[in-house]
């Protein structure tokens, strides 16, 4: 048993990957859910002993095919991406068993297979690109988790998702190949694909402008995938019109897995003593994410579907996040990495109970769910405290980032930004309070009177996630802790 | 390093700059994805171009040669070109399906359609 | 078209050579240009043209369609499956070198297999997209 412990990475990606194939072989759609359900569960397991064992013995290397690198493929996993692999697998595992009814409820019985087909490629993606050290082998996983993603968004319901997936397919598209322009002059300047080793010749390069140029497209490529302020156009209609387990996954994974590819090239590979002292990288990013965080938000405020507007609050939230990473120190970072797992498991919370509205509704704009904290109670309350934890209310996840957030501000001395992120939280409390007000202050809405709560399967794993974003508001040893260590590998590698 | 002997850049900034503009300035969904090719197609060149070395063979060691082409970007290339496929044959079928939802591939009349659908 | 027997005659007689040539470049591919991906995409090539002379219906008979999703799927195993083996022979994920008494064997070995899975699946998915493709029209056509 000790032997396949060993090979724990390979299998992290391989066990997702090999089930996709199996449920289009067997083409059942009770064994395609108990397969994902399964299999979402090991990877978690698997996840969290990487992670503990990345705790004890520090970072493994694992060669594929036994081809050592820097010349075969390496999956490297260390303090940052076992804390991203814990983040995707869990969201995963909630997601999954959770399935079953909401996609019933959604799709033609005879797609339901294949949806769950592409959720296994879609996790096989994201966990590829997040253990893989090798940067040419990250494309390949993106597109992999990327293709799946755009077929789960046009299965929605109605025909704007097909509008929806297209023009994510397109973005997307154009997002990965900027990344390959970027990695392939970086190739041709350094000769290596392997992340530790790029790191290591990268130093010696004398001739800069071709980096600037891989530098530049990296960015815009990647900032297209993980919804950089004004690069987010694809992400509120592929949220809006995605089926509800695809956008609760999503929202709170594969956006997430992006900044940490994001981080890795800024902080790993490049390191930020020459990016961020030489270039206005940081500015630039500051900027962005404030103009994000403000407009996004306001945004929000403004929309009458219940999903849209929690979706245009996701392009806010990930702005705390490259908020984070601009700032640059160990606070700011901290934030950022903490964010990935406070607004995962928050945003995931939000779209599985949205999930159970929509299945009981059928639409979830608001002029349909006046009064719905009375016929739904603990789907409204879940909804009320997740909210709660996006503006950042002490006690729940979400303040932990903001204070975190708040230090490495005042740590660089910018003491306007911190009003910026105490504004930004405001408007989210305004853009929270529009569905208290619809849910608890309105005449009940005479078409949802008879409709009680969710099936008990969806509520429960949806509170699964409620809670563990109230859990991680008080408990921050697993959360701020993992963060802090990965944040401190960061700028130790960029030293 | 004149301009001349770097000529298999220029077109591949002229392809990546081609593409990239029909996927902007075209309305048909079927040309945007055209246009995206085009666009995918220019880093295709963007790697094999450096890894051919002018008198260099396969990289089967034989005797006699002396000088191989670097074979690496052509496998990497040749997963590209396999995503590639896979994009396209997935953008065709969304057009197809937008086709058959909608009874237009004109970018203007879908956004029209649904902009009366909301109101 | 269909019924041109000229054509008729000539693809019937074709077919069997586009199918060999296909074998040839999928075992050739150890020693020369060829390989799986090539040799699926002249398989399912070939199936297609039988597709444009002979109908698609008739097609749909000869290659099921649950065959086809069948190989789309059965190939990524075989090819995931070199792998595991790999890491049960007591080397690591898609270790060749393990899967024969010497390295040089194994390596025969192993990207044999993998190759096979590549076609399987690579034929499968040519012919996966022309099927829905070609489908679809003919539905509207007909409705």
């Amino acid at each position: 048993m000790s032997g396949l412990l060993d090979h724990l990475p390979a299998l992290q990606v391989v066990l997702p990957l090999i089930s996709a194939p199996l449920i289009v072989l067997v083409r059942r759609q009770r064994f395609a859910w108990l397969l994902t359900v399964a299999v979402s569960w090991i990877s978690l397991a698997i996840a969290i002993a990487l992670f503990v064992k990345v705790g004890q013995t520090g970072v493994i290397s694992y060669a594929i095919g036994s081809w050592p690198p820097p010349w075969g493929i390496e999956y490297r996993v260390d303090a940052l991406n076992a804390y991203v692999l814990v983040l995707v697998s869990l969201v995963a595992a909630v997601v999954a068993p959770y399935a079953r009814i909401s996609i019933a409820a959604e799709l033609p019985r005879e797609q339901e297979y294949l949806l769950f087909a592409m959720f296994c490629l879609c996790l096989t993606g994201l966990l590829g690109i997040t253990i893989t050290g090798d940067v040419f082998n990250v494309f390949v996983f993106l597109e992999i988790s990327s293709l799946s993603t755009y077929v789960m968004i046009a299965l929605g319901q109605r025909r704007k998702a097909l509008v929806a997936a297209y023009q994510y397919l397109v973005m997307g598209t154009i997002g990965a190949t900027f990344y390959v322009i970027g990695i392939g002059l970086l190739y041709l300047m350094t000769g290596t694909l392997n992340i530790a080793d790029l790191a290591e010749r990268l130093r010696d390069v004398k001739e800069i402008r071709p980096l600037l140029a891989a530098y530049a497209f990296i960015t815009v490529g990647i900032g297209l995938k993980l919804a950089l302020f004004p690069l987010h156009q694809w992400l509120p209609n592929a949220y809006t019109f995605a089926p509800s387990m695809v956008t609760a996954f999503l929202s709170a994974t594969a956006t997430k897995v992006s900044v940490y590819v994001l981080l890795r090239f800024y902080f790993t590979v490049f390191g930020a003593s020459i990016l961020f002292e030489g270039l206005p990288t940081a500015d630039v990013l500051l900027a962005l994410s404030v103009a994000g965080m403000v407009t996004a938000s306001l945004v929000a405020v403004f929309q009458d579907d219940l999903k849209r507007m929690f979706a245009y609050s996701s392009v806010s939230q990930i702005a705390y996040i490259t908020l984070g990473i601009s700032l640059a120190n160990e606070a700011g970072l901290t934030a950022s990495i903490v964010h990935l797992l406070n607004h995962g498991i928050t945003k995931g919370a939000i779209f599985l109970l949205i999930g159970g509205i929509a299945l009981r509704c059928g639409v979830v704009s608001f002029d349909r769910l006046r009064g719905i904290g009375q016929r739904m109670p603990l789907t409204s309350f879940g909804l009320v405290i997740s909210g709660l934890s996006l503006i950042g209310i002490p006690g729940t996840a979400g303040f932990v980032t903001k204070w975190y957030l708040v230090v490495a501000a005042i740590d660089r001395g910018y003491w306007w930004l911190v009003a910026v992120i105490v504004g930004s939280s405001l408007i989210a409390v305004a853009y929270v309070w529009r569905f208290v007000e619809v849910a608890y202050l309105s005449e009940p809405d005479e078409r949802s009177v008879k409709r009680g709560e969710a099936p008990a399967s969806m509520l429960g794993f949806a509170w699964v996630l409620v809670i563990g974003s109230l859990y991680f508001g008080f408990d921050t040893s697993f959360s701020v802790g993992g963060a802090r260590e990965a944040a401190a590998l960061l700028l130790g590698g960029a030293r | 390093m004149s301009l001349a002997s770097h000529y298999s850049y220029w077109v591949t900034i002229f392809l990546m700059i081609a593409g990239l503009f029909i996927v902007i300035a075209r309305g048909n969904l079927v040309k945007k994805l055209v246009g995206l090719g085009i666009f995918q197609t220019s880093v295709y060149l963007l790697y094999i171009a450096p890894g051919k070395l002018i008198g260099g063979t396969a990289p089967i060691i034989a005797s006699g040669f002396r000088a191989y082409s670097n074979p690496l970007p052509h496998v990497l290339i040749l997963t590209a070109i396999v995503v590639g496929v896979a994009t396209l044959a997935l953008g065709l079928a969304i057009v197809v399906r937008i086709r058959e939802a909608y009874g237009t591939i004109e970018e203007v009349e879908i956004l029209e359609q649904d902009r009366r659908e909301e109101a | 078209m269909r019924r041109d027997i000229v054509l008729r005659v000539i693809a019937k007689i074709l077919i069997p050579f586009m199918l060999l040539f296909a074998l040839y470049v999928q075992f050739h591919g150890d020693f020369g240009p060829g390989g799986g991906f090539q040799a699926g995409v002249i398989i399912a090539a070939s199936i297609v043209f039988y597709a444009i002379i002979f109908g698609l219906p008739a097609t749909r008979q000869l290659v099921p369609e649950w065959i086809v999703e069948s190989m789309v799927a059965s190939g990524v195993l075989i090819y995931a499956g070199v792998g595991l083996v790999g890491i049960l022979l007591g080397g690591n994920y898609l270790d060749y070198f393990v899967l024969d008494h010497d390295p040089v064997h194994g390596e025969h070995r192993g990207i044999f297999w993998v190759e096979v899975g590549v076609a399987v699946t690579v034929s499968g998915v040519m012919l996966k997209i022309f099927y829905m493709f070609a489908g679809r029209r003919r539905d509207e056509d007909n409705g």
